[in-house]
């Protein structure tokens, strides 16, 4: 299948950039609503269900890295094509900060391998300003977004439950997996702490929501793309979709350096340079939608600079690139000596935890501002690269019928059989929260390197504040108290503040958000409550630039939610003539 | 099923890769098939850059004849056969450490240097390198750097090296075919998840609670579309 040889129509009602969540959704709505879609995606063409591609169901062996993550960073079945560093597209950090910025390049973007961790935002994630002072309040409300979260459950599929939980809002659930053995006792342990643990929520199809779409076979391997479309991805599931019904052009390979504005200033469309010849091209549309996800979409912005708009397109309030947050993220792993030796079977389950904790605390009586969710790990996984590591410091743990521990290290048939005995023993939990929006984190355009398609790049100023190592340092005490309740063994040491209590760089968890923040007040936001450009009215932003603030929870269903809902904007206003 | 039927399920695409692996297929089959992927050039869902990335380090070697030999000796010695189960060598893993020192070049310099060292102490202890040893002379060699607590302080430099190739050979052979038969996983295959067999559950004294009995997935709804009532309860 190739996409690449479409003539171009002379003008389209609508040009997106990037196929992922965001993308992905604008393109699926308005071209069912009759419109003419222009989709630029700077990546190749990708289907899992494609033998060419396939990297599902596919043996360690198969590798000749077993997996290892030399070439792709989550995994060399990852379905990933990019990572953190990209040949040839460098990006900059300043003042000694750090920030990790994680591309994906393909159809789909990063929808093709990422978590499924499905959640909605709840009603005081909209306001948390009005709650405790700190950030800024988002100019909708949960009762704009709900409508839209419902419909996004109905049409891509989540697993969950309803549990009347305030801030983690109910929804069109699938019935939930039942939970793992090591998610037992997990879930035991934690409950026995005051922890509540409940079923997971994951854009898994345990049971089909279209005839377009396979039920979850349970093979444990979102991550690597699935073959019959049973996990959400935004190439499978709307992009391809949107395409077979027809009013979609997809180019891909089509890297949009700059988006065009006319001499009122209003977009026009945008130029893109095909990665494969170099060769540059021009996209007219009467719309431009950017989703080409948070830092990318700032970066066009910023790059599009003219007469109209000197300070790059919809930054008259030097906003754009700023506010930029990810969620914080710590973990700890334990060794579970009740899980030695554990009777066989087949556990694979869906790709993803089957229970975990949704922030439970006030943080009224707690001396940091906002909460994290607990994500579990552990069970008896495909073995891959790394599998029976480690035994020069683990293999102590390991007793005999008499209590007697086995040596650290060492070699033979006695080893063989004590890798064998720990497989499946190890457990852990990922505590990911909130980080406060501050101005003082950003990304800018670096006025010194432009990547090999000649485009001007980004550099970097993150910090975490105080607020997030406090919450650090309190998701490390909640591990330990959980793991240890659990009969676990604690590996490693417990970070402290000289390790900023273990939380990863910035940007490591890939929740990235707030770049093109929205607002009312066109003086400190790029966008209004719809996503549409306070400076320029036929340009608008689907992927999560727009957020004013990002939760304790995982971005995606909140960016398809929002998509929708500004698609719907964009058709209503096209009707009313107003675009 | 003949090498056609192979083909035509493997290139159907769609469901085609998923159904083939949900038949059943026996052992024999599977084999087969990997070998009719691999003639096909499909390697394993690569980009091009991908391929071409495997196909030049597959092109150069490493390690000389003589390194060769040592990471199969050292590799038998930490993961030998037993009445279960062959050897590492028997599961290919020296290729796979070959392989592993191109894909990560900082493994280079460690692994040779490693090596030499354990030929100069085996030459200053017993006048013969590693190789020329005896297996007797080449285990009290390894007892003095496989034991990390215990051991001497001039012994780290192998103690290190030593932690490294038990760490690649124990990884190549439990991602080896006949290493994750060894070790018993049961997935990587189309099915159901039903939770954990009930007599798992209750040797570690767990049960499913009534809520979770109620409200988790049905084999027989899976391929039903979900529809729900108003109250966003799923019917
Ligand atoms: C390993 C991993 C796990 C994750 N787990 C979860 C999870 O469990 N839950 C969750 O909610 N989120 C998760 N995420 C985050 C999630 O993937 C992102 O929030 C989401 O994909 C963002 O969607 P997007 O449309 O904004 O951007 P993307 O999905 O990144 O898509 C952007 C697309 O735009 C294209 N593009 C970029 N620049 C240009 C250009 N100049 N011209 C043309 N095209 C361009 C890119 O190639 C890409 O295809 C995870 C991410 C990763 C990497
Ligand atoms: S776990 Fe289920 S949804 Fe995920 S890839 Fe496997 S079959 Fe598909």
């Amino acid at each position: 299948m190739s996409f690449e040889m479409i003539v171009p129509k002379e003008k389209y009602d609508v040009a997106i950039v990037g196929s992922g969540a965001g993308g992905g959704m604008a393109a699926k709505i308005l071209s069912e609503a009759g419109l003419s879609v222009a989709v630029l995606e700077a990546g190749g063409f990708y289907d899992p269900a494609q033998e060419e591609y396939r990297t599902q169901l596919r043996w360690p062996w198969e590798s000749p890295r077993r997996g290892a993550n030399t070439v792709r960073p989550f995994g060399d079945f990852d379905a990933a094509w990019g990572g953190w560093e990209i040949d040839g597209e460098p990006y900059l950090r300043k003042n000694g900060t750090s920030f990790d910025w994680f591309r994906s390049r393909m159809l789909g973007g990063r929808t093709n391998h990422w978590g499924r961790i499905s959640l909605r935002f709840g009603p005081k994630d909209f306001k948390r300003k009005s709650i405790d002072g700190l950030g800024e309040d988002w100019p909708i409300g949960y009762e704009d977004v709900k409508p839209y979260y419902d419909r996004v459950d109905k049409l891509v599929g989540v697993f969950g439950t309803n549990e009347g939980l305030e801030d983690d809002p109910d929804g069109y659930f699938l019935p939930p997996p039942k939970p793992r053995l090591h998610e037992l006792y997990l879930k035991h342990a934690a409950e026995s702490v005051g922890v509540p643990v409940i079923p997971s929520r994951l854009s898994v199809l345990t049971r089909r929501v279209n005839e377009e779409r396979g039920a979850c076979f349970y093979c444990n391997q979102c991550n690597r793309a699935c073959n019959v479309y049973a996990d959400f991805s935004s190439g499978t599931c709307l992009v391809q979709p949107a395409m077979k019904r027809g009013n979609v052009d997809l180019f891909t390979n089509a890297m949009v350096r700059e988006v065009l504005t006319d001499s009122d200033g209003l977009a026009a469309g945008v130029v893109y340079i095909n990665t494969k010849d170099l060769q540059e091209h021009r996209i007219q549309a009467r719309v431009v939608v950017l989703g080409a996800s948070a830092c990318e979409t700032a970066r066009l912005l910023l790059n599009s600079k003219s007469v109209a708009h000197p300070n790059g397109l919809a930054n008259g309030s030097g906003v754009v690139g700023r506010y930029l947050h990810d969620s914080t993220g710590s973990d700890r792993m334990a060794i579970l000596p009740a899980l030695f030796n554990r009777e066989r079977y087949n556990e694979d389950g869906v790709g993803g935890m089957h229970v975990y904790t949704p922030w439970w605390l006030d943080n009224n009586k707690m001396d940091f501002p906002r909460g994290y969710h607990l994500e579990y790990w552990g069970g008896m996984g495909m073995p891959l690269y790394g599998t029976g590591s480690g035994m020069e410091s683990l293999r102590q743990h390991i007793r005999d019928e008499f209590g007697n521990s086995s040596p650290n290290g060492g070699f033979g048939i006695g080893l063989k059989k004590d890798i064998r005995t720990m497989y499946g023993s190890t457990v852990g939990i990922s505590g990911r929260g909130e980080c406060i929006a501050r101005y003082d984190n950003y990304c800018e355009i670096d006025p010194n390197v432009v990547d090999k398609f000649g485009i001007p790049v980004l550099r970097f100023n993150y910090t975490w504040s105080e607020h997030e190592l406090k919450q650090a340092q309190h998701m490390h005490d909640t591990f330990e108290e959980i793991l240890t309740a659990m009969g676990g063994i604690l590996v490693g040491e417990k970070p402290g503040a000289d390790q900023e209590y273990g939380l990863h760089a910035p940007g490591r968890i890939i929740h990235e958000v707030g770049t093109t923040r929205m607002g009312n007040d066109p003086a400190t936001s790029a966008l209004n409550k719809y996503s549409q450009a306070h400076e320029c009215k036929n340009l608008f932003v689907v992927d999560a630039g727009s957020f004013v603030s990002q939760a304790d929870k995982n971005p995606t269903w909140t960016i398809m939610a929002l998509s929708w809902r500004t698609s719907d904007f964009i058709v209503e206003q096209m009707r009313q003539g107003n675009l | 099923m003949d090498r056609r039927e192979h083909l035509k399920l493997l290139l159907a695409g769609g469901v085609g890769a998923g159904l083939f692996l949900a038949t059943g297929c026996s052992e024999e089959d599977r084999r087969q098939s990997e070998e009719i992927l691999r003639d096909t050039g499909y390697g394993y869902g690569r980009a091009d850059y991908e391929e071409e990335h495997d196909r030049k380090l597959f092109s150069e070697t490493f390690f000389t004849e003589t390194e060769f030999e040592m990471v199969k000796v050292l590799a038998d010695i930490i993961i030998p056969a037993d009445e279960e189960s062959g050897s590492a060598t028997d599961a290919g893993v020296p290729d796979f450490i070959e392989f592993m020192m191109k894909d990560y070049p900082p493994f280079q310099l460690v692994t040779r240097g490693g090596l030499m060292w354990l030929n100069n102490q085996c030459n200053s202890r017993f006048g013969k390198t590693f190789l020329g040893c005896n297996e007797a002379e080449r285990l009290e060699m390894i007892e003095l750097i496989a034991w990390p607590d215990r051991a001497e302080p001039d012994m780290q430099y192998g103690v290190r090296f030593f932690n490294r190739m038990r760490d690649l050979v124990a990884t190549g052979f439990f991602t080896s075919r006949m290493g994750v038969d060894y070790l018993g996983y049961q997935g990587n295959r189309p099915g159901f998840w039903n939770g954990v067999p009930e007599e798992v559950l209750a040797k570690h004294g767990f049960e499913y609670d009534q809520k979770t009995q109620d409200e988790s997935i049905k084999e027989e709804d899976r391929y039903r579309i979900a529809e729900w009532d108003d109250d966003m309860n799923p019917i």
